[in-house]
C-alpha cells in the first residue's frame, strides 16, 4: 500500500484494458458519520453488508486520518495518538493505492468527506473532488428540500453526478 | 499537487450570480415584518430571525468553503479576519472589518459600515427592541459551529437605533473538536 500517491515512480506495467476497470465507487460522509452518499458504477463484489460497509470505511478514514497527523515529521506539536482532532487541522491525507483499486479522500473544514474508488492507474484526483464538492454545494446544500445531516435524496445531483464521473473515468 | 491557494472576496463576489439588491432588502424586510405580526413579541422576532439564520449558516459554510478555497484557519483571529473580509464580501459585497480584540483573542467586534439589509428602513416606536437584522448574527454563529466552534455573537451597535456602525461582537465559546461518532460495541 503506498500512503500519498503522487510522485512515486513505479515501472509502467501494460496498461489493463477492457477487464482493469475495476469498479468506481463514491462514498460521502458528513461529520458525524451519516453516510450521506453511496454509488457505484461498476458494480463491485458486496462482502459486507451497507450499513457495516460504511461503518468500515468511516473507521478506516478516520483511524488513517489520525495516524497520518501524528507520524507528520514537519509538524511541530503532536498530540497522542487517539486525541480528537478539528477536521482541516494538521496534514490531510489524500490517497492510497493498492494492486487493484485507488482510494482518494477529500476532507473540507466543516468535516464533509468524500471518497471516490477509482482503479489504481488514476491521477491525481484532488480537483476531481473539489469538483464534486462544488456540485454537493449547488445541488444538495441549496436545495430547500434537503435536510444537512441525512442521506442525500437529490436526482439532480445523481445525475449530474453520474454524467461527471463517466467523463473523467 | 499545488495547494490552490484562497480566492479574495473580491474575486469570488465577482464571478458570483447575484441578485438585484432592492429585491434582496424588500425581500428581507418583509420576512422581519411577516414575523412581527405573527409573533407581535418582539424579543421572539429577535430569537425567531436568529434561529432562521442558524439554519442558513450550517448550509452557507459549505458553499464558503467550496468557493474560496480557504483552508482550515490555524487561530480565531483568521477566523475573524476570513469571515469579514472574504465571507461578508463574497455574500454581501460589503468589506467588513475587525477590531476590539481582547486579551485571550476569543473575543472580537466585527464592524460594517455598509449594510444591504437595511436600506430604506426605519424602526418604528413600537419595535424599539428590534435587532433588524439579527439573521446575520445567527449565519455566523451556524457556520462557526459547522466548522466546530462554538461562538455566542451579539450586536454591540445598530444603526437603526442610532449608533453610527454595525459592531457585532463575536465570542468564542469553545472548540469542539471530532469525535468518533460509533459506540464501539456496535
Amino acid at each position: 500500500m503506498q500512503f500519498f500517491g503522487g510522485s512515486e515512480i513505479s515501472p509502467s506495467p501494460p496498461v489493463p484494458t477492457a477487464s482493469g476497470n475495476n469498479g468506481h465507487m463514491i462514498y460521502m460522509f458528513n461529520r458525524n458519520g451519516v453516510c450521506l452518499l453511496y454509488r457505484e458504477w461498476n458494480p463491485p463484489l458486496r462482502t459486507l453488508n451497507a450499513q457495516q460497509d460504511h461503518k468500515l470505511m468511516f473507521g478506516l478514514l478516520f483511524s488513517l486520518k489520525s495516524l497520518t497527523v501524528k507520524m507528520d515529521p514537519t509538524s511541530a506539536e503532536k498530540g497522542n495518538l487517539g486525541v480528537p482532532q478539528l477536521p482541516g487541522q494538521g496534514c490531510s491525507f489524500h490517497s492510497f493505492r493498492t494492486n487493484t483499486y485507488k482510494l482518494s479522500f477529500m476532507e473540507s473544514p466543516s468535516g464533509i468527506k468524500i471518497i471516490l474508488v477509482t482503479h489504481p492507474r488514476t491521477g491525481d484526483l484532488w480537483d476531481s473532488l473539489k469538483y464534486i464538492y462544488n456540485l454537493y454545494v449547488e445541488y444538495v446544500v441549496k436545495n430547500p428540500l434537503y435536510t444537512p445531516g441525512s442521506p442525500i435524496r437529490c436526482q439532480l445531483f445523481n445525475t449530474t453526478l453520474d454524467q461527471y464521473m463517466r467523463g473523467i473515468a | 499537487m499545488a495547494p490552490v491557494a484562497p480566492r479574495s472576496g473580491d474575486a469570488i463576489f465577482a464571478n458570483i450570480e447575484r441578485v438585484n439588491a432592492e429585491l434582496f432588502t424588500l425581500t428581507y424586510g418583509a420576512i422581519v415584518r411577516q414575523l412581527l405580526t405573527d409573533l407581535e413579541e418582539v424579543e421572539e422576532v429577535n430569537k425567531q430571525l436568529e434561529q432562521m439564520g442558524y439554519n442558513i449558516g450550517i448550509r452557507l459554510i459549505d458553499e464558503f468553503l467550496a468557493k474560496s478555497n480557504v483552508s482550515r484557519c490555524v487561530d480565531f483571529r483568521e477566523t475573524a479576519d476570513v469571515i469579514a473580509k472574504v465571507g461578508f464580501k463574497m455574500f454581501l459585497g460589503v468589506t467588513a472589518s475587525v477590531s476590539n480584540w481582547d486579551a485571550e483573542g476569543t473575543c472580537c467586534s466585527i464592524i460594517l459600515e455598509d449594510n444591504p439589509l437595511v436600506d430604506f428602513v426605519e424602526l418604528p416606536d413600537t419595535c424599539q427592541g428590534l435587532y433588524y437584522c439579527n439573521i446575520l448574527s445567527g449565519v455566523i454563529r451556524g457556520a462557526l459551529e459547522m466548522v466546530s466552534m462554538k461562538t455566542e455573537v451579539t450586536w454591540i451597535h445598530d444603526v437603526l437605533r442610532g449608533d453610527d456602525v454595525f459592531e457585532l461582537q463575536v465570542k468564542l465559546l469553545k472548540q469542539v473538536p471530532e469525535e468518533y461518532p460509533y459506540k464501539d460495541d456496535e
